[in-house]
C-alpha cells in the first residue's frame, strides 16, 4: 500500500527551481513607473497632466533660450541675427548680448574694474571665515581667529582706505577690554563693563581719528578708496545682506535677552522695538533711509545713502534675528539654566559659557534663513534708486542699444538669486538634520 | 575736516557736519568731486554705459559744472535718484545739484525751498498713440487707458486735462520709462503720456517706430531745469552761469573745436568776457578766468551737447523746436555776459 | 543668635543700588529708561532743528488739500478733486483687498501643494518641490515684475477682440474677457436696488454700504442659522432614538429658497462686459496690476505655506491615527477629530505670520503701479507735497496697526488651542 502510495505521489520537488525574475510590472523602469507614476487611475491622470505641463513650459522656454545672439551688441542687431537665422522672417528668441555686455556691471555695479579682485577676495575670505562656524567638524578650530578678524578685513577690502582705520577700530575693542580689566580689579562687574564701554567709545569717537591720521601720515599703507555709491549689482546685495546679518547678530542677541529678561522696562523696550520693526514693511524702512534718516541726525550730518540703507536693513534684520535667537533660547532645556545657576555663575557668565553657545548653535538654521530673507529683500533698494541688480536693469534698459529688453535681464537675475539662495537653504537643511541627530 | 574713523571706515567723509555750512562751492572744492543727482535711466538724458560711465543731456550739465569748478569734467559722482528721493537727496546735502529732468514749478521753487537755475530743456507733456488706433487728437481719447510715468507732474497734468475736457480715462501709473514702454507696446494701454522729449526718445527705439504717432496737443509746460538748494546763492550763481555759458557759447558760435583759437582773443568783447580774456567774470564767481572755457570744452556748447545726446542724428532724434536759440525762433536766451 | 538670622537693618547706602539685588534691577531699568529717553529726545530735537532749518514744520494740513491725481482702482467714489486723505483711504482699501485675496488664495494653493508634496506620485512630488524651491529662492519683487510682464506680453490686447475675424474671443458665452489690461467679469446688478447707506457724510472717510448686500447677507445668515438649528434638532433626535432623520433637502431649502426669492425681488441680473471704444465697458474690471500682484504674492507665499502644511502633517505621529482607529473612529472622523486639530496647532501660528508677510509684501505694489497705500500716501502724495516725514510716519503707523491686528488674532488663537498641561 505504502508502495503504491509512494508510487502515486507523482512529483516531489527535490531541487529548488531557479529564482524567477519578478513580473515586468514591478521592477526596473517600468516597475518604478508603475509604482510611482501610475499606481491608480487618478495618479495616471495626474502624471499625464504633469508631463503635459512640463512639456508646455519647456517648449516655451527652451527654443527661446537657445539663441545665437551672444555676440550681439544691441537689440536691433539681435533682431537682425534672429531674422537671418529664421530665413528673413522676424525670429523669436532671447537676446543674450545684453548679458555678455553687462554681466560684469550686474555683478559689481560701478566698482572700478581694476579693483574687482577686492570684492571677490572679500567674498572668498568670507567663506573661509565662516567655515569654522558652519563646518565645525571639518576645519581646524584655529581658523576661528581669522573669523574674529574678518569683520575688520571685510570693510577694508570693499571700501579701501588706510589699513590703520580698521586696525584702530579693532584696537577699540582692546582698549575697552583693557579698561574692563583695570577697573574690575578695583570695582564691581557692572561698573567695569561700563568703564570698558565708555573707554572704547572715547577711543572710537575721539582719539582714533587723530591716531589714524598720524599713523597714515607716517606709514601710509592702504588700498585705493572706493566710494560706496560705486557699489552695485549683486555685490551690493551681498554686501548689504552680509553687513546687516553680521551687525544684527550681536544686537539680536541683546534684544532676545532683553525680551526674555525679568526687568520689566527692558522687556517692554525690547518687545516694542521688535514688534515695531516686524510690523512695518521693509520698504517703509527704506523710505526712512532715503528721506528721513538725515532729518533724524544732527543738522549737517550726511551719511551716504548706502550707509543709511545699511543702518535700516540692519535694524530690520535685528528684529528678525532677535526672534530667531529667542527661539533658540526657548528651545534650550530648563536644566541648562538651572545648572548654570547651581554652578554659581552670574547672569553674563551663564550666558557666555552655557546658554549662548548652545542657543546660537541651534539657531544657525534660523539665522541662515534670515540671511536668505534679507538677501532677497535687498532687491527692494531698487525702489529707492540704488543700483542693485534690479535697479541696474532700469539703467541698462535706458541705454538706447538695449531699450526693450525684458526677459533676459530678469531671467539672469532670477537665476543668480536662485543659485545663491537655493544652495544656502540646502546647507541650512543639512545643518538642521545634523543638529537634529546630535540632540537625540 | 576731521574724519571720525569709526564711521569713516564705512564712509569716506562720514561726518562732514561742520563743513556743510561753509558753502557748497567750498565743499565741492575740498572734496574734489561734484555730487550730481541724475535720473536712474532716461534714454538720451542720463544712462550708464557698460563701463559705468554716465552719458546724456542732463549728465553733460553736471560735467560742465565740474569742469568749471574743479577743472575736470570727470570729477563727478553721479547719484541716481528716483522721483521720490531726488528732493530729499538735494535738501539733505547728499548731492550738490540735481540735473534730473525736473520741472520748474512754483511750489518746488518756493515751498520746497529749491532754486532753479535756468531751463536746460523746454518740454511739454504729450501723447503717443499707435497709428492703428486712428486717433488724431487728444480730445478723442475719451475712455482710453493711459500709461503715465509717476513721480513727476505728469499725473497731475493728465488729471486736469481729462477733467477740463470732461472725458474719462483709466490711468496706469508706472515707475520707469522702460516698463511703461513695454506696456504700451504690448497694447496694455492705448496711450503713453510723458514729456514730449521722452516720448520721442522712446519712439525712436521702437522696432517699427513709424507705426506710432505723437498727438499734436502738448498739455503742459515742462521747463526742465537743474536746481540747487535755496540759500546758497554763490553756488546757485555758479551753476546758473555755467548753464548760461553753454547757451551763450552757441549763440556766439563758440564750439569745442574753435574754442582754442577764440580764447587767444577775438574782436568780439562778449566772447572775450565769456572766455576770460577780458574782464573778471570768473573772479566774481569765485572761480578762475578760464571757468567758462573749461565748461564749454567739457562737452561742447549747448548745441553740441544737444546734437550729441538727443539731436536729430542720434537715435533719440529730437528737433530743436523750443530749444533753439532765440535768434532762431526758440526760447533759449542767455542773459548777457557783462 | 538673632544677629545671624535677622536681615541687616543698616541704613541705605548708595552702593546698594549696584550691589544689592533688591535694588539692582530697578537701577538697571531706570538707567535703560533714561538712556532710551535720551536717545528719543536727541532724535526728536534733531528732527525739530532740521525741519526748522528746512522751513517745513510738521503739519498735517496738506492732507485736506485736493490730491489732483486719479486712482484707477477705487472701491469707493473718488475723483481728482478729493483730498489726499481720501486718496490714502482709497489706497488703504486697495491694500486690504489684495491682502485678503492673496491670503485666501495662498492658503488654498499652499495646502494643496503641501499635500501634493507628500504624494506617492514621484513626478507630482518633484514638480511641487521645483515649484516650492523656485518661488522661495527668488525675491518676491522679481516675481511680481515677472508676473506683470507675463500678463502684459502673453494676453491679447482689447484691440485683438475687435473686427469681423478677431484674434481673441471672450469666454463663457461672451461673459468673461481676459485681456492684457486685466480680466473683465460680469458684475451683479439689481434693477430694484434698495440703494446705499452713506456713512460719515462728506468726510474723507465716507463710505457707502450697499443695502442690497446687507439684505443678502442677512438672509444668508438667517438661512444658515436655521440650517444649523435643523441640524441640532436632528442631533437631538438621533441621541433620543438612534435614528437620524434625513435633513439635507430641508437644510438646503432653508438656505437657498429665501435667497432666491430675495434676489428675484431685487431684480438681480448680471452686467456683461462689452467692447466699446478703446476698452471693455461694463462688468467688473480686475486690473492686471491687481492680478499680477495677487498671483505673485499668493504663489510666493503659498510656497512657504506648503512647507508649513507639510511639516504640520508630518509632525503628527502615526500613533495618533492608529490609536484613533483603535477607538473605533472612522477615517473621516479621525481626520476631523484627531489629526486636524493637532496639525492646525502646529500649522496656524506660522501660517498667520505668513499672512503678515504677505500683507507687508503687498507694499511692493508700487513696482507694478497698483495704487495701494504705499502708491498713494507713500507715493504720489509724498512726491507732490514733499511732506516726507508726515507721509512715511503715517504709512508706518497704518501698516503697524494692520500687523498688530493680525498678531492679536494669532495670539488669541494660540491661547485658545494651547495644550492645557496638567
Amino acid at each position: 500500500m505504502s508502495g503504491t502510495h509512494a508510487h502515486t505521489v507523482g512529483f516531489t520537488r527535490d531541487t529548488m527551481i531557479p529564482q524567477a525574475d519578478p513580473p515586468m510590472t514591478s521592477v526596473g523602469a517600468i516597475g518604478w513607473a508603475h509604482k510611482n507614476l501610475f499606481s491608480t487611475w487618478f495618479n495616471a491622470i495626474v502624471t499625464v497632466a504633469s508631463l503635459a505641463l512640463i512639456f508646455y513650459v519647456l517648449a516655451m522656454i527652451v527654443p527661446w533660450a537657445i539663441s545665437p545672439t551672444w555676440e550681439s551688441s544691441s537689440l536691433s542687431e539681435c533682431r537682425d541675427i534672429l531674422a537671418a537665422a529664421n530665413g528673413g522672417e522676424s525670429g523669436h528668441g532671447a537676446c543674450w548680448g545684453v548679458i555678455r555686455e553687462r554681466w560684469v556691471q550686474l555683478m559689481f555695479g560701478f566698482y572700478p574694474s581694476h579693483l574687482h579682485w577686492r570684492p571677490v577676495a572679500a567674498f572668498i575670505l568670507l567663506g573661509v571665515a565662516l567655515a569654522p562656524v558652519l563646518f565645525s567638524d571639518k576645519v581646524p578650530a584655529k581658523l576661528l581667529y581669522f573669523t574674529l578678524a574678518y569683520p575688520f578685513i571685510f570693510p577694508w577690502l570693499l571700501w579701501g582706505g588706510t589699513i590703520w582705520a580698521p586696525l584702530s577700530v579693532a584696537a577699540g575693542f582692546g582698549v575697552g577690554y583693557l579698561a574692563y580689566r583695570i577697573v574690575s580689579a578695583v570695582a564691581g562687574d557692572l561698573l567695569s563693563v561700563l568703564a570698558g564701554v565708555v573707554a572704547a567709545l572715547v577711543w572710537w569717537l575721539v582719539l582714533s581719528g587723530y591716531v589714524v591720521d598720524a599713523l597714515a601720515g607716517l606709514i601710509p599703507i592702504g588700498l585705493e578708496p572706493v566710494q560706496s555709491r560705486d557699489f552695485g549689482g549683486f555685490m551690493l546685495s551681498i554686501t548689504i545682506g552680509v553687513v546687516a546679518i553680521a551687525a544684527s547678530l550681536p544686537l539680536g542677541v541683546l534684544l532676545a535677552l532683553g525680551r526674555r529678561s525679568d526687568l520689566l522696562i527692558v522687556r517692554y523696550l525690547s518687545v516694542g522695538f521688535i514688534e515695531f520693526i516686524r510690523g512695518v514693511p521693509l520698504i517703509t524702512l527704506l523710505f526712512v533711509a532715503s528721506t528721513l534718516l538725515n532729518i533724524f541726525m544732527p543738522p549737517g550730518t550726511d551719511f551716504d545713502i548706502i550707509l543709511r540703507v545699511l543702518i535700516m536693513v540692519t535694524l530690520f534684520a535685528t528684529a528678525y534675528m532677535a526672534e530667531v535667537i529667542r527661539g533658540g533660547l526657548a528651545a534650550l532645556p530648563k536644566g541648562q539654566y538651572e545648572g548654570a545657576d547651581s554652578l554659581g555663575l552670574n547672569y553674563w557668565q551663564a550666558q557666555r559659557l552655557i546658554i549662548m553657545p548652545q542657543a546660537l548653535k541651534i539657531s544657525i538654521p534660523g539665522i541662515v534663513s534670515t540671511f536668505i530673507g534679507v538677501f532677497k529683500d535687498t532687491t527692494l533698494v531698487s525702489i529707492i534708486g540704488l543700483m542693485d541688480p534690479l535697479g541696474l536693469t532700469n539703467g541698462i534698459r535706458a541705454d538706447t542699444n538695449w531699450n526693450g529688453i525684458v526677459w533676459e535681464l530678469y531671467g539672469f537675475i532670477a537665476l543668480v538669486f536662485f543659485v545663491f539662495c537655493f544652495s544656502m537653504s540646502r546647507y541650512s537643511m543639512y545643518l538642521e538634520r545634523r543638529l537634529h541627530t546630535g540632540r537625540k | 575736516m576731521r574724519k571720525s574713523v569709526f564711521l569713516g571706515a564705512l564712509t569716506v567723509a562720514g561726518l562732514a557736519a561742520a563743513a556743510a555750512a561753509a558753502g557748497t562751492v567750498d565743499d565741492v572744492k575740498a572734496r574734489g568731486k561734484l555730487n550730481c543727482g541724475v535720473a536712474t535711466g532716461v534714454p538720451g538724458f542720463a544712462a550708464p554705459d557698460a563701463n559705468g560711465e554716465w552719458e546724456g543731456f542732463d549728465v553733460a550739465v553736471c560735467r560742465a559744472v565740474a569742469a568749471a569748478v574743479l577743472g575736470d569734467p570727470k570729477a563727478v559722482e553721479f547719484v541716481p535718484t528716483t522721483g521720490k528721493t531726488r528732493f530729499t537727496a538735494l535738501a539733505s546735502g547728499e548731492i550738490d545739484m540735481l540735473a534730473r529732468n525736473t520741472t520748474w514749478t512754483f511750489s518746488r521753487d518756493v515751498d520746497l525751498k529749491f532754486e532753479f537755475v535756468g531751463v536746460n530743456y523746454y518740454d511739454g507733456q504729450g501723447f503717443m498713440v499707435p497709428k492703428a488706433l486712428g486717433v488724431s487728437s487728444a480730445k478723442e481719447l475719451d475712455g482710453a487707458t493711459v500709461c503715465i510715468q509717476t513721480g513727476t507732474t505728469t499725473e497731475l497734468n493728465l488729471a486736469d486735462f481729462f477733467r477740463v475736457n470732461n472725458m474719462s480715462y483709466e490711468p496706469v501709473p508706472i515707475e520707469t520709462n522702460a516698463e511703461a514702454q513695454q506696456q504700451y507696446l504690448a497694447g496694455a494701454c492705448d496711450v503713453y503720456t510723458t514729456d514730449a522729449s521722452g516720448l520721442a526718445a522712446t519712439r525712436a527705439t521702437f522696432e517699427n517706430s513709424a507705426d506710432h504717432i505723437l498727438l499734436p496737443e502738448i498739455i503742459s509746460k515742462e521747463p526742465l531745469a537743474p536746481l540747487v538748494r535755496h540759500g546758497d546763492s554763490e553756488w546757485g550763481d555758479i551753476v546758473r552761469w555755467t548753464l548760461n555759458a553753454l547757451i551763450a557759447a552757441e549763440e556766439y558760435g563758440v564750439t569745442s573745436t574753435n574754442i582754442g583759437e577764440l580764447s587767444a582773443g577775438t574782436d568780439n568783447p562778449e566772447i572775450n568776457r565769456l572766455l576770460g580774456t577780458e574782464g573778471k567774470l570768473g573772479e566774481m564767481l569765485g572761480l578762475d578766468a578760464d571757468w567758462a572755457k573749461r565748461a564749454i570744452m567739457a562737452g561742447g556748447n549747448y548745441g553740441e551737447i544737444f546734437a550729441k545726446n538727443i539731436g536729430e542724428s542720434t537715435p533719440i532724434g529730437l528737433a530743436r523746436g523750443l530749444n533753439a536759440q532765440w535768434k532762431d525762433g526758440g526760447l533759449l536766451y542767455s542773459p548777457p555776459f557783462r | 543668635m538673632t544677629s545671624l538670622t535677622d536681615p541687616q537693618k543698616d541704613r541705605f547706602r548708595l552702593s546698594m543700588l549696584l550691589y544689592d539685588t533688591r535694588y539692582r534691577s530697578a537701577t538697571i531699568q531706570i538707567i535703560a529708561l533714561i538712556f532710551f529717553m535720551l536717545v528719543a529726545a536727541w532724535l526728536i530735537s534733531n528732527t525739530a532743528q532740521n525741519l526748522a532749518a528746512l522751513g517745513k514744520p510738521i503739519d498735517l494740513g496738506f492732507l485736506t488739500e485736493p490730491a489732483s491725481y486719479d486712482i484707477n482702482q477705487r472701491l469707493l467714489d473718488y475723483d481728482s478733486r478729493d483730498s489726499h486723505l481720501r486718496a490714502s483711504f482709497i489706497g488703504l482699501l486697495n491694500t486690504l483687498v489684495v491682502a485678503v485675496l492673496g491670503c485666501a488664495t495662498a492658503t488654498v494653493i499652499g495646502v494643496i501643494v503641501g499635500v501634493l508634496r507628500l504624494s506617492p506620485n514621484w513626478l507630482v512630488g518633484r514638480l511641487m518641490t521645483v515649484y516650492v524651491e523656485s518661488f522661495r529662492n527668488v525675491p518676491v519683487l522679481l516675481w511680481i515684475v515677472f508676473f506683470m510682464a507675463i500678463l502684459i506680453e502673453t494676453l491679447p490686447a482689447p484691440s485683438a477682440f475687435r473686427g469681423d475675424d478677431p484674434a481673441a474671443h471672450m469666454l463663457l458665452g461672451d461673459s468673461v474677457a481676459i485681456t492684457n489690461r486685466g480680466v473683465y467679469i460680469p458684475e451683479p446688478l439689481f434693477s430694484n436696488s434698495l440703494g446705499d447707506i452713506h456713512l460719515f457724510g462728506a468726510s474723507p472717510l465716507r463710505f457707502d454700504v450697499s443695502l442690497d448686500l446687507i439684505a443678502i447677507l442677512a438672509v444668508l445668515g438667517l438661512g444658515l442659522w436655521a440650517s444649523a438649528w435643523i441640524r441640532r434638532r436632528a442631533d437631538g433626535i438621533q441621541e433620543a432614538t438612534g435614528a437620524r432623520p434625513t435633513t439635507w433637502y430641508l437644510r438646503l431649502g432653508v438656505v437657498s429658497v429665501p435667497l432666491a426669492v430675495l434676489l428675484l425681488m431685487l431684480g438681480f441680473h448680471l452686467g456683461m462686459p462689452e467692447l466699446k471704444g478703446f476698452n471693455f465697458r461694463g462688468g467688473t474690471h480686475m486690473r492686471n496690476s491687481l492680478i499680477a500682484l495677487w498671483l505673485a504674492l499668493s504663489l510666493y507665499t503659498a510656497a512657504f505655506i506648503a512647507e508649513i502644511v507639510r511639516a504640520g502633517i508630518l509632525a503628527i505621529s502615526s500613533g495618533q491615527t492608529e490609536a484613533a482607529a483603535a477607538l473605533g473612529l472612522r477615517p473621516r472622523r479621525i481626520m476631523s477629530l484627531v489629526i486636524l486639530p493637532q496639525a492646525l496647532r502646529v500649522i496656524v501660528p506660522p501660517l498667520i505670520s505668513q499672512y503678515l508677510n504677505l500683507t507687508k509684501n503687498s507694499s511692493l505694489a508700487i513696482a507694478v503701479g497698483y495704487m495701494d497705500i504705499t502708491g498713494t500716501l507713500g507715493g504720489i502724495t509724498m512726491n507732490q507735497t514733499g511732506r516726507e516725514l508726515e507721509c512715511v510716519l503715517m504709512l508706518m503707523m497704518i501698516y503697524l496697526i494692520i500687523s498688530l491686528s493680525i498678531s492679536a488674532v494669532m495670539n488669541w488663537y494660540n491661547e485658545s488651542v494651547k495644550l492645557r498641561e496638567r
